[in-house]
């Protein structure tokens, strides 16, 4: 029967990850995401499977790409500055359509920033931070459960469509405790015939490679890479919509920050001001038709972000700039209280944007 | 049980050993008591014994936390006037120990003159909801973890078990046929059950401490119900 536990959100990364049928692990300390390493550590020797700490966060991607070039549902986790020192290996993976989990337990930036929580990492999460061209799906969770269910989605996202999917979190999410419940679920499995498993001499050779010296053939690689986003793009994007039937004022909010904005839009609906709440969950591919058809109905976007506004472009992008687009925002590792969300919307109300 | 001089809390992370040792200090202190508390955490600075600085103080608690506690460059070092806690026998001293065995590493140092006054309880934080100590097994793989980082024992057991918000004292009281066997098993007393206040009070014919939780950094509201 499931039972509801007391989990870190970290822990119930790391948990999900298991339950999801990974049993690769490869990571290298870094706070605030250092839990998700030290469940693994306890619980991948006892379950048959592989916890390396790696001498580096390039080491440990890159054994990502090796293993999952071998078929495996394998994972790394980090903290901005640590996922930075990856992006080569994003790109790599990228570039030889492989399937990854990553996690990134945000932190304020940047530099060395700090270790308090962030969201700061938006850009370099939605659009690309790598180089080529390339995407990740990117997802969102707003809860310790959300931590859980959106780690199993994102393996299964990640195999369906061989490529990366990144858990976009923060030191709040991966540090609070809350009761959660885990489903007795089997994990999907996916065919991999492209996998690395030994020819038994029955079968050509494949090869995994992100080099193509013909130009004609790297065009067609990302011509046909794009096909496969564009389908992403239709058929994954997933949000939650809050009163938003009637709504004068859009919140736009995802992650922590969608939790303060929610009870903003709560106490502010009790004053009688027709406010909603758009959460994205997938950050990429992100929700344009919700944006787009509220760009209809609403005067004005607020976004709450825990960063300088790095949604905004993207709001104003799927609102094709509609309506104005107004930031209420903390950074370097501050949050934003309801009651600083509450006096955006009540500006925005009285029209002094 | 008596209150020996020295208390040591210790268990797996987020079991609530912080503010055990938190509400135990102040409730030392209501009794008249001179009391001494040293955050030893050097693994998780995320929460800290600082976090309560303010209400410590107004109980005129003394408190001893790593010198860069709760700022950006929150190093994994312990101030020299940790040994104060050991070495002063005339207050009671509180530590609280870092999560699993990495945690209690930094505890390794005072070992010898702790077992040389040899006035101590070292309680095991308990919390049979998290899934690393759902099985009273795994609880006592990560005592003996612990125990052997540090090179002390544990002496008693104090359940916290609890689901945060939506503790209730069904909760509590669900959990002690597995206390009890985790007492059994390791031949430890168990000393108290703690919960928040709201819940404590409900609780009546066993030993509790009713705490009040300390203030996080962040506060992050609930989802509100719709």
């Amino acid at each position: 029967m499931a039972e509801r536990i007391l989990m870190k959100g970290n822990e119930a990364i790391a948990e999900a990850a298991i339950r999801a049928g990974c049993r690769h692990y490869f990571g290298y300390p870094i706070t605030p995401q250092t839990e998700i390493a030290a469940y693994m550590a306890k619980k991948m020797p006892k379950i048959g499977g592989v916890f390396l700490q790696a001498e580096s966060e390039i080491a440990s991607i890159n054994m990502v790409y090796g293993a999952s070039a071998a078929g495996m549902r394998v994972m790394t986790s980090s903290s901005s500055p640590g996922i930075s020192l990856k992006t080569e290996g994003l790109s790599y993976i990228a570039g030889s359509d492989v399937p990854a989990l990553v996690v990134n337990v945000q932190r304020g930036g940047p530099g060395l920033g700090g270790i308090q929580p962030s969201q700061s990492d938006y850009f370099q999460a939605t659009k690309g931070g790598g180089h080529g061209d390339y995407r990740m799906i990117v997802l969102a969770p707003a809860s310790v459960q959300e931590m859980a269910s959106l780690t199993i989605k994102g393996f299964d996202l990640a195999d369906k469509y061989c490529m990366t999917s990144m858990i976009l979190a923060d030191g709040t999410i991966g540090q609070m405790m809350e009761p959660i419940v885990f489903e007795d679920e089997e994990p999907k499995t996916y065919e991999k015939p492209w996998a690395l498993t030994g020819t038994e001499c029955k079968r050509p050779h494949n090869i995994i490679n992100s080099l193509y010296l013909k130009p004609e053939e790297l065009e067609k690689k990302n011509f046909d890479r794009y096909e496969k986003y564009k389908l992403i793009e239709e058929n994954e994007p997933m949000w939650e919509e809050y009163m938003m039937e009637d709504a004068d004022i859009c919140v736009v909010a995802f992650g922590i920050a969608s939790r303060v904005a929610k009870n903003a839009v709560v106490t502010a609906r009790s004053e009688g001001i027709k406010v909603g709440l758009i959460r994205p969950i997938t950050l990429w591919p992100f929700p344009v038709a919700p944006i787009s058809a509220a760009a209809d109905k609403v005067k004005a976007f607020i976004s709450v972000e825990l960063n300088m506004g790095q949604m905004v472009e993207d709001i104003k992008l799927a609102s094709q700039c509609k309506k104005p687009v107004m930031l209420c925002n903390r950074t370097g590792g501050m949050i934003p209280s309801p009651d600083q969300v509450l006096e955006s919307i009540r500006k925005v109300e009285k029209g002094d944007n | 049980m008596e209150n020996k001089r020295l208390t040591l809390f210790a268990g797996h992370y987020g079991s609530g050993k912080t503010n055990i040792a938190v509400n135990y200090a102040i409730k030392l202190a209501s009794e008249g008591k001179k009391v001494c508390i040293a955050d030893l955490d050097i693994v998780n600075p995320y929460f800290r014994t600082k976090d309560s600085e303010d209400e410590l103080k107004a109980n005129g608690i003394d408190l001893i936390s790593p010198q860069y506690a709760n700022t950006n460059v929150d190093l994994p070092a312990l101030p020299a006037e940790s040994y104060r806690l050991v070495q002063d026998r005339s207050v009671y001293g509180i530590m609280d120990i870092g999560g699993d065995d990495r945690g209690a590493y930094a505890l390794g140092r005072f070992v010898d003159a702790i077992k040389a006054e040899n006035n101590y309880s070292m309680a095991f934080v308990s919390n049979c909801y998290r899934p690393l100590t759902s099985t009273v097994d795994g609880a006592i793989e990560i005592m003996r973890e612990i125990e052997s980082a540090c090179g002390l024992n544990f002496t008693c057991i104090v359940n916290n078990s609890n689901l945060g918000k939506i503790t209730t004292p069904e909760t509590v009281t669900d959990s002690f046929p597995y206390i009890e066997e985790l007492c059994k098993k390791t031949g430890l007393p168990l000393w108290m059950h703690t919960a928040v206040k709201e819940v404590a009070d409900k609780l009546t014919g066993v030993p509790v401490m009713a705490m009040t939780l300390q203030k996080k950094y962040f506060d992050i509201p609930d989802f509100p119900e719709v």
